[in-house]
């Protein structure tokens, strides 16, 4: 007896530790997944200067900065007895909190504590409070245009910013904006994504559903072509399009993705239509209904999800795609780059500047991952049916 | 806005030149041969021999054209040489014979292989692990969804998020790449990932483990669901413990679809460009072969050895093109 009980017991046990290890390492995994985009996108948020003096991951602490200010020009200046003063506060709006040590010649950033008094090398003192407050002194009037520059080592409150989206994306002058790469990448993905469709649509409906000759042969065919590589299609394509004069741009582009779209396209839809009921179709035939009205009143409707899904997968494809758009599309002036080759192009010119790379990267991708969490259903449905064979 | 109104007209006249194709030539078959009058049947008969093929005709034909047409075109293009001035000249094997010469062609192979072995295995025991264990706790949907998340994300893009992680500071500073932050903190010195030779290539992997690692979860997750309870259930009451059911009873079950998505990433693997085009342009002995074409296409315009690349990805690929056809078969019959 006492084993029955000593049995269960300790199973239930084991398997509660066993449940806890299941939760923390799902935890785990999906933190290790998780956190490189994390990374990228909260940095897309922050200025240059936080990016490139703390990791990301600091960034909802206050940081340690040195700042660099300057104190109002001399000619502010009043005179106090004898004395020639100037006072104020370096800390326009409080943007930064304490003070924690300072500094005039940017070779000792933290030469003084707050409230001592600096010796100003034309003569004269400077006293700087902890909340940035500071009395010039001197015996002689304050010459020179400008005020004093004063290095500052602060706790600088966390800051998320949008600028950096704002330049990226709505800043004129910026030669490195992305919201024409933006428009450019918008307009090769939806005319690759609609033509295909409705060209792969007639063809699986005729090799699921029509008796003839070859069906069989065509199908192993189509499930070839499904994997081969693109790169065989580069050369002899656009020597194709070149010869025939679409040249390199959008047609080109378009076609290209049609073609290379296409087995997979009819691949998921023949899968699809080939699992319809048979009645459904059969009835419709002794209704006398002709093949064309059964593929467009009944079966295209009835296929919406696998439609759906391969859609979905082809809109990520072109809108991720940077090989094809590299050969087909963009020409010498590259007026027509599409985001995934400005990217790179960023990366290798402007490879340290982080606000700029983050932001980029960020306003391409924004695209596909809201497809990917509004439309997941379809997605996750087409990965099955197009993979499960 | 004229970019705009190109792109929705041609949207506009590619739908329109379909649907009027299938709706004409439909239509056309239904004129020539009717289907009434003394001859219906032997109309009918004819109208749907000759039915299927307008409607597959379009899909064949782009598929000819953009599919066909190019492997015979390369191959044909791989045993020429460009001559200065325009035309080409026959030299048989010699683009393979030069290409089997350079050191970096062997680079790439080299890497391509490590790739192959590494990252399809990778990718299918995260993503085995994954489906295994997010598919018994309540919040393991949401964790799937998570780590699926980088499928939907360019290869291009996850370059720029791996370069971040990457990143590497001088001893002195702060790091702001998170690899380099946590070497550091346990008492490391930081390094330069992407410069190291032979190592770099496992820091490139990993993007693309990232990436397919999610797609491996779904699909093993559905299969995981999909194996019959009672088996699970003997194994239990025979006292098996959990590593004994998921690796003697569950794994084996489900063994055809771990062998598609392995198959499906190997595919994947053959073709990868973008990653290390962004990442390294192949330099620090990171050069694969995709790359390595594209640099003796479009950089060195040698178009006879491109072709010759392109060739040898497509032998690398064709064992798993023959094996998906004769499954196909299989299935078909």
């Amino acid at each position: 007896m006492s084993d029955v009980h000593y049995g269960p017991s300790g199973v239930a046990g084991q398997k509660a530790i066993l449940t806890w290890a299941v939760h923390i390492s799902v935890a785990l995994l999906v933190i290790l997944w998780v956190l490189p985009t994390l990374g990228l996108f909260i940095s897309s948020f922050r200025t240059a200067d936080q990016i490139s003096t703390s990791g990301w991951w600091r960034a909802p602490f206050a940081a340690e900065q040195v700042l660099q200010m300057r104190t109002a020009a001399p000619d502010t200046q009043v005179q106090e007895g004898d004395l020639y003063v100037i006072e104020g506060n370096v800390m326009e709006d409080g943007q930064a909190g304490e003070i924690a040590s300072w500094g005039i010649s940017s070779r000792d950033v933290s030469a003084f504590q707050p409230g001592d008094a600096a010796e100003l090398r034309d003569g004269g003192t400077l006293t700087l409070m902890g909340d940035g407050s500071y009395r010039m002194e001197s015996d002689a009037p304050f010459e020179g245009r400008r005020g004093q520059r004063v290095f500052l080592t602060a706790m600088v409150p966390p800051e998320l910013t949008l600028e950096n989206y704002r330049f990226m994306l709505f800043d004129e002058s910026n030669v490195n904006g992305m919201s024409r790469a933006f428009f450019n990448t918008l307009t090769v993905s939806i005319p690759a994504t609609v033509i295909p469709i409705l060209v792969a649509a007639f063809a699986a409906y005729a090799l699921a559903w029509m008796e003839f000759p070859g069906r069989a042969l065509l199908v192993a065919v189509i499930v070839g072509l499904l994997v081969v590589p693109l790169q065989l299609a580069l050369i002899p394509l656009l020597k194709l399009h070149l010869g025939i004069g679409i040249g390199k741009g959008y047609l080109g582009v378009w076609l290209a993705h049609t073609g290379f779209g296409l087995p997979l396209a009819i691949y998921l839809l023949r899968n699809y239509m080939a699992g319809l009921p048979r009645d459904i179709i059969e009835n419709a035939r002794v209704d006398g209904a002709t093949e064309y009205q059964i593929f467009v009143k009944i079966i295209l409707p009835l296929s919406f999800p696998a439609l759906a899904s391969f859609a979905i997968f082809q809109f990520l494809w072109t809108w991720n795609d940077l090989l094809v758009a590299k050969v087909f599309l963009i020409d010498a002036t590259g007026r027509t780059t599409v985001m995934t080759a400005q990217i790179v192009e960023l990366m290798g010119t402007r490879g340290g500047n982080w606000e700029i790379l983050a932001t980029a990267a960020f306003v391409s991708i924004v695209v596909p991952l809201l497809v990917f969490f509004f439309m997941q259903k379809y997605l996750v449905r087409g990965l099955l049916a197009g993979s499960v064979k | 806005m004229t970019q705009a109104l190109q792109a929705l007209t041609t949207i506009l006249i590619g739908l329109g030149a379909c649907v009027g194709y299938f709706f004409l030539s439909n239509r056309l078959v239904d004129v020539i041969w009717p289907p009434r009058g003394p001859n219906a049947g032997r109309n009918i008969n004819r109208a749907n021999m000759i039915r299927p093929w307008l409607f597959l005709f379009p899909a064949l034909f782009a598929l000819g054209l953009y599919l066909g047409y190019p492997v015979f075109e390369t191959l044909r293009l791989s045993l020429l040489e460009r001559v200065p001035g325009g035309g080409y000249e026959w030299v048989g094997l010699e683009n393979y014979i030069r290409m089997a010469g350079e050191p970096k062609f062997w680079e790439a192979m080299r890497n391509n292989m490590l790739w192959l072995l590494v990252v399809p295995a990778a990718s299918t025991a995260f993503g085995l692990l994954t489906a295994q264990l997010t598919d018994s706790i309540r919040w393991g949907r949401i964790a799937q969804m998570l780590i699926f998340m980088p499928m939907a994300i360019s290869f291009v893009g996850a370059a720029v998020i791996w370069k971040l992680v990457y990143d590497a500071r001088p001893i002195d500073q702060d790091q702001i790449g998170i690899l380099n932050a946590v070497v550091v903190g346990l008492g490391g010195e930081p390094q330069t990932w992407l410069t190291v030779p032979f190592w770099n290539n496992f820091f490139l992997m990993l993007v693309l483990v990232w990436i397919q690692t999610g797609f491996a979860t779904v699909i093993l997750s559905a299969a995981l669901r999909g194996i019959p309870e009672e088996t699970v259930e003997a194994a239990i009451v025979d006292g098996a413990n959990p590593f004994q059911i998921f690796f003697k009873i569950k794994v084996p079950q489900i063994s055809t679809t771990i062998l598609v998505v392995w198959t499906t990433i190997t595919i994947v693997v053959l073709k990868i460009f973008d990653i290390v085009y962004a990442m390294t342009n192949g330099q620090w002995q990171t050069q694969v072969l995709a790359n390595y074409m594209f640099d003796k296409l479009f950089v060195a315009n040698d178009w006879g050895v491109g072709s010759a690349s392109a060739i040898v990805i497509m032998v690398l690929v064709l064992p798993i093109l023959v094996w998906n056809v004769r499954n196909a078969r299989k299935e078909m019959e």
